[in-house]
């Protein structure tokens, strides 16, 4: 059980962690930029901390955030610790789009990037392909689910594969960049708008989470105890894959967050969902701006894809925490 | 004695495949009832739909006399609790987090009232695992496994008890104990429903058998009447013979059939 004080404890705890991480992280850069002088308005200490900088954080957190959570929602879903925000096909949809729009060389669609409204029109048609294949008269199971998620990431994958060999030698480089993942300041119209959807995503959890920790353990077992079975499984695969494609079509594919924070959490504090969903929202979230400062700053002037940061990064430490909790645990 | 379960000519299809070929039954409260049957009988699917699991079945099956389909799930999760035959699980969950599950129909907010802890410990010390509270649920043995599971069913204060082979993993001693459990659990008035292969079991602590074969009631009654020499070799395909336990309850011992001499396969190239 959770006793109160133990959820605002580690909600707290995590909530500090991202806050801070959130307010210092664009203090640190390769370029000098002092926070007093951007704060009275100098040039170009202000737009480098308040227009490049700082949305680059933001971006990272939500992103960070939504794929950690996108993870645990997966997890429960298909009762797999193995699952990631990607395991069910939407990556791959939105990774398509993106190469779509790179291949024909579309610059912007409706005053947004056309990479990104591509990229989510591309994750949306894979949802929805992968929902009508796998519920069957309102019924769905999570192995048809999976197959199926499975199945479209391999023709997605091969059509990315053949617009690649057919691509110029310019696109081509895009195109390698873009799988490669990578966080880039944005307006804040636009991070306000993904902010309000993931916040929203991240309440809708917390609230079902009872429900995920029934889901977790099987369907039978949830649908015995209160919950509407086919409706909480929709609502979770939606709910997963809207996270993942509205970031997946932001940042491109970012790995190892969804997989590896929950994992780590669960080490901490427990399998509990109404731990879990609060404290990886906020650990995803710290984990990728830490990661993507780590990006832009190690090898200044050139960045490191982030995508490699937080596998090098998460997974020595993932392996450290691993062998120190089996020793507490087994011995 | 008030009926629980009314069912008519219950019949499921699966695909081509008819499992259930009209079922009439009543269930009573605080009746124990074992289900019986040989593999393929149906009893595992007469089990997801007296759980409300499935819902895609024809004729009738009532619950305190509405359709078991049309009921909500949140008050069918308080009328009744659902035993599967393995829980496994794949996530760190502590066997207080596993038993608190069942509180989760009776739960308005996310978090549980003391009224809900108080008849969470009540359970699990009916259960005897208060000691593993805090305890990996998938590092305890079989048998505390399936009493932190029952400490579950207990905490959801279900009216109606339903339990697929519930001592398929468990030693003699916990078979036993858990028998002795829901026996009384069905006195307090709880109606206990079980599938089970386990025959002698179920005929010392059952108050009524129910023979499953090829979808269809073989027999129902007491387990006198149910376990005879006649429906065992016609139900199970065994040579039974049936003889009464110290306790007054039929006792059975079987052995394999006698085949038919078979004939020299001689491969014919």
């Amino acid at each position: 059980m959770v006793s109160r004080r133990r959820f605002w404890i580690a909600v707290g705890a995590s909530a500090l962690l991202f806050l801070v991480t959130l307010a210092v992280m664009p203090l640190i850069g390769s370029s000098d930029a002092e926070l007093s002088r951007a704060w009275a308005g100098v040039s170009p200490d202000k737009e480098i901390l308040f227009q490049v900088r700082l949305p680059r954080v933001l971006l990272a957190a939500l992103a960070g955030g939504a794929l950690a959570l996108a993870g645990v929602v997966f997890q429960s879903l298909l009762r797999d610790a193995l699952a990631t925000p990607y395991t069910l096909g939407v990556q791959s949809g939105a990774a398509l789009g993106a190469v779509i729009a790179i291949c024909f060389g579309w610059s912007t669609i409706g005053g947004f990037p056309a990479v990104w409204i591509s990229g989510f029109i591309g994750a949306a048609l894979t949802i929805t392909v992968v929902v009508g294949i796998s519920s069957e008269r309102r019924r769905m199971s999570s192995f048809t689910l999976l197959l199926t998620g499975v199945t479209i990431n391999s023709i997605c994958m091969a059509a990315i594969l053949f617009l690649h060999y057919t691509a110029g030698f310019t696109q081509s480089f895009a195109i390698v960049r873009w799988l490669m993942g990578g966080i880039d300041s944005m307006d804040y119209g636009t991070l306000a708008m993904l902010g309000v959807g993931i916040g929203a995503g991240l309440v809708f959890a917390m609230l079902k989470s009872n429900e995920l920790n029934l889901l977790a353990v099987g369907e039978d077992w949830a649908a015995t105890r209160g919950v509407q079975l086919s409706s909480l499984m929709l609502t979770c695969y939606l709910l997963g894959s809207f996270l993942t494609a509205s970031i997946t079509s932001l940042t491109g594919p970012i790995g190892f967050i969804g997989l590896i924070v929950p994992h780590a959490l669960r080490m901490v504090v427990g399998a509990d969902h109404r731990l879990l969903v609060p404290t990886s929202f906020c650990v995803g979230g710290t984990f990728l701006m830490l990661c993507d400062t780590l990006a832009r700053t190690a090898l200044a002037p050139s960045e490191i894809p982030v995508g490699v940061m937080t596998a090098m990064i998460g997974g020595p430490f993932f392996i450290w925490l691993l062998r120190s909790n089996r020793r507490r645990l087994w011995v | 004695m008030t009926a629980v379960y009314e069912l008519r000519d219950m019949r499921v299809r699966l695909g081509d495949a008819e499992i259930l070929k009209g079922i009439s039954l009543r269930f009573n409260e605080g009746e124990m009832t074992a289900i019986v049957g040989p593999n393929g009988a149906g009893k595992s699917t007469l089990m997801s739909v007296l759980s409300g699991v499935r819902e895609n079945y024809r004729g009738s099956c009532l619950l305190r006399g509405r359709e078991i389909r049309d009921w909500r799930k949140r008050e069918l999760g308080r009328q009744l609790s659902f035993i599967p035959q393995n829980v496994n699980l794949e996530f760190p969950f502590t066997a207080e987090q596993v038993v608190f599950m069942g509180r989760v129909p009776h739960c308005d907010g996310l978090f549980e009232a003391p009224h809900d802890r108080e008849v969470v410990y009540r359970a699990m010390e009916t259960t005897d695992v208060r000691q593993f509270a805090d305890r990996d649920f998938r590092a305890l043995s079989g048998g505390e496994r399936q009493r932190v599971i029952i400490a579950g069913a207990l905490a959801q204060e279900p009216k109606i008890l339903l339990l697929d082979e519930p001592t398929t993993y468990l030693d003699l001693k916990h078979q036993i104990s858990t028998y002795v459990l829901l026996e009384k659990l069905a006195r307090e008035g709880i109606s206990v429903i079980a599938v089970t292969h386990d025959l002698n079991l179920a005929a010392s602590y059952a108050d009524r058998l129910v023979a499953l074969s090829h979808g269809e009631v073989a027999a129902d009654g007491s387990p006198e009447k149910v376990l005879t020499s006649e429906l065992l070799s016609k139900v199970f395909e065994v040579d039974a013979e049936v003889r009464s336990s110290p306790s007054g309850r039929p006792w059975v011992s079987y052995q394999e059939r006698p085949k038919a001499p078979m004939r020299e396969n001689t491969a014919s190239w």
